[in-house]
């Protein structure tokens, strides 16, 4: 209890010196997991309902805002690592400003995003008593070595859950952790209607793109048809439509797995009209088809980190009447390694007599222009200078809607840059 | 019209695909149209009947469960390689492939899968990955930018001469400053990115030596490359 107490002042001090500075939301974090390695396994121990832990390559941050929304329109208190910094300290930091004084947290479950390897080593930690695996895509090789390994990765996740595991029927690397867990634990899936299968490829499908298998698991929720903004998922016997606020398909399957980790957490006791009703309202993560209004005409962002999110990024928007912006960095948050960017088709963007242009910027923005050159689609301008390019995209076409793929970091520079025109939200830190 | 067709031979596109490696044909592909040939892309999968006609071989990278998928293949249609290669068919092998071109990978638990020895090298898995950008030169390519991630080092041997020096990176080994490997008109290396788009000169004389042998001579057309010129200016300032 005395170890609680001065490792929470200690850290909610380093947290108040850094903010006062303007600092950013890891090192308080990183100095209470330095002097007290057992501080997180403490704080998130006296959880009644436990720990929801949540992983995967793509979707995990717009994922768990809609589980933890979802768990809350059900109730319940939910703390969780909102500032989408997915590694350990980055919950020790969230940790610090949710707890009180004396170390106690004040909620009845958490629901954590973390990346495939800062998952391992916090469930071995805290063993999460809920998991929700999303899917295994290349991404970053030169952070976690391969997809085989990425998906041992999560299987050693899942191993460590007490409770319930929660996986995505269409990934065969997911589906087939199943197989791996002990009988105690109890699993379920969430998927797709058959005839969607198509629509979401695979690493694998990409280059097969003749053999979609169609499982034969029963999955506890489908998404089994979309239109617009509008959903329908099949769970409980029938089906259930909702509008979202959340562009993009590949959100409206996010949306499949959050309603199944969350029937899976809390059983008998959901309640669906409240459930759909807080599925409708959920905004946009940070940064995740986030629209900005500006001079009346939408700026959308997408954040893409791999092949398989530019892909289904590529097919979920049409560019027709938009002006397009493609920025790629190559940080170390984005990936140093541009080969990601051969294995995406761009083919959607051929603007031969069409109405829409297309700017490219970022560190790598040539890599991006090579990459369209050879897939015949001509381009406006390549400006390495994000502010620069920014500027020209959006008074060159203040009157059309926009839309703009970055990675990671280019992202929060662009997010930046937009501050200048108009008032985006801050990053809740 | 005179149409010259070029054939390139995809090597196991279904299982050694990670690392964008299909950029290489693509390159290949554009490239050949833009010098007035007509491409055509042929791929080649474990068990599928060895095509005739062969001008252009291309392999990519995989990880473990690829290479086990098509080790077997590669040791039945060796000796096929072999003979293409000993006429001069220009090749591009990249990683897992470069690495099964030679003699053998030594897994860290000494198991050794066998290669189908066109190089004279030899390749040993390490607990250490070599990954990041990577610089190299060579005197017929000049500099060869890349991205190279790689847990195999291979040392070579023989008459099988490196591709080129490393000048920032690591290369074949953490040894000997080589990267890659040529015997014949084969290319074996260890950089994606992918490799030909920003390095068109290695692309050229893919095409050059396939065209050579199939019609007797090659004139290059003129190809805007002021793209890739930039992106490998940017390339080669990249942190590691």
């Amino acid at each position: 209890m005395v170890r609680q107490f001065l490792s929470t002042v200690l850290g909610k001090s380093v947290r108040g010196a850094m903010r006062l500075r303007g600092g950013g939301s890891a090192l308080p974090g990183l100095v209470v997991e330095k002097i007290d390695p057992t501080y997180i396994a403490r704080s998130l121990g006296q959880l009644p309902q436990g720990v929801v832990l949540i992983s995967g390559t793509n979707g995990k941050t717009t994922t768990t805002k809609m589980v933890v929304e979802l768990l809350e329109s059900q109730g319940l208190s939910v703390f969780t690592n909102r500032t989408g910094s997915n590694f350990t300290r980055g919950v020790v930091a969230a940790l610090l400003r949710e707890v009180t004084w004396t170390g106690q947290l004040k909620a009845d479950i958490a629901v954590l995003e973390l990346d495939e390897a800062h998952a391992v080593h916090f469930a071995k930690v805290v063993p999460p008593t809920h998991s929700l695996l999303l899917n295994v895509m290349r991404d970053q090789l030169d952070r976690f070595g391969e997809i085989d390994h990425t998906a041992v990765l999560l299987e050693t996740i899942a191993k460590a859950t007490t409770k319930s595991v929660t996986l995505n029927r269409e990934d065969a690397h997911i589906r087939n952790i199943a197989g791996k867990l002990s009988d105690e634990i109890s699993v379920s899936y969430f998927g797709l209607a058959p005839e969607l299968l198509t629509l979401f490829p695979n690493d694998e499908s990409l280059h097969d793109q003749t053999n979609v298998a169609v499982s034969t698991i029963p999955a506890d929720v489908e998404l089994v048809a979309f239109h617009d903004h509008m959903a329908t998922f099949a769970f409980d016997g029938s089906n259930h439509s909702t509008d979202l606020q959340i562009n993009g398909i590949y959100n409206m399957f996010n949306a499949a797995a959050a309603i199944a980790c969350v029937r899976h957490i809390l059983g008998d006791a959901v309640n669906t009209m409240a459930l759909m009703a807080s599925l409708s309202a959920v905004r946009p993560a940070f940064g995740r088809g986030e629209t900005i209004m500006l001079d009346g005409q939408p700026v959308e962002l997408v954040l893409v980190k791999n092949p398989g999110g530019f892909r289904l990024g590529l097919s979920s928007f049409s560019p027709e009447k938009y002006a397009t912006m493609i920025a790629i960095n190559d940080n170390y948050a984005d990936g140093r390694d541009m080969s990601w960017l051969w294995d995406v088709s761009f083919e959607s963007l051929r603007n031969n007599q069409r109405e829409f242009f297309i700017y490219l910027s970022g560190i790598r923005a040539f890599d991006m222009a090579l990459r369209l050159q050879y897939d015949d689609v001509s381009f406006k301008s390549v400006e390495t200078d994000i502010s620069k390019a920014l500027h020209g995209f959006l008074t060159e076409n203040s009157d059309r809607p926009k839309r703009i793929y970055c990675t990671y970091t280019a992202m929060l520079a662009i997010r930046k840059a937009l501050s200048n025109y108009t008032k985006v939200r801050g990053i809740g830190v | 019209m005179n149409e010259r067709s070029i054939t390139i031979l995809q090597l196991y596109p279904r299982d050694m695909n990670i690392y964008g490696d299909n950029g290489n044909v693509l390159v290949l592909k554009k490239r050949l149209e833009w010098h007035g040939f007509t491409p055509i892309v042929v791929e080649y999968n474990p068990g599928d009947p060895f095509p005739d006609d062969i001008d252009i071989v291309v392999g990519g990278g995989g990880q473990d469960s690829g290479q086990g998928k098509i080790q077997d293949d590669l040791l039945r249609i060796g000796p096929t390689l072999q003979n293409l290669a000993q006429a001069g068919t220009p090749m591009l092998v990249i990683c897992g492939l470069y690495q099964l071109f030679g003699h053998f990978f030594e897994t860290q638990d000494g198991t050794r899968i066998e290669g189908i020895s066109i190089f004279d090298a030899e390749t040993y898995g390490k607990s250490e990955r070599l990954i990041g950008n990577i610089v190299t030169h060579s005197e017929e390519f000049g500099n060869i930018v890349g991205y190279e991630n790689h847990s195999g080092q291979t040392f070579l041997r023989g008459d099988t001469k490196p591709l080129a020096m490393v000048k920032t990176g690591a290369g074949n080994n953490t040894l000997d400053k080589h990267e890659g490997a040529r015997k014949y008109n084969v290319i074996g290396s260890y950089l994606h990115g992918s490799l030909l788009p920003k390095n068109p000169k290695i692309a050229d004389w893919m095409i050059a030596e396939a065209a050579k042998r199939k019609y007797g001579e090659f004139t290059p057309r003129n190809i805007d490359d002021h793209i890739a010129k930039a992106a490998r200016r940017i390339a080669m300032k990249r942190p590691r």
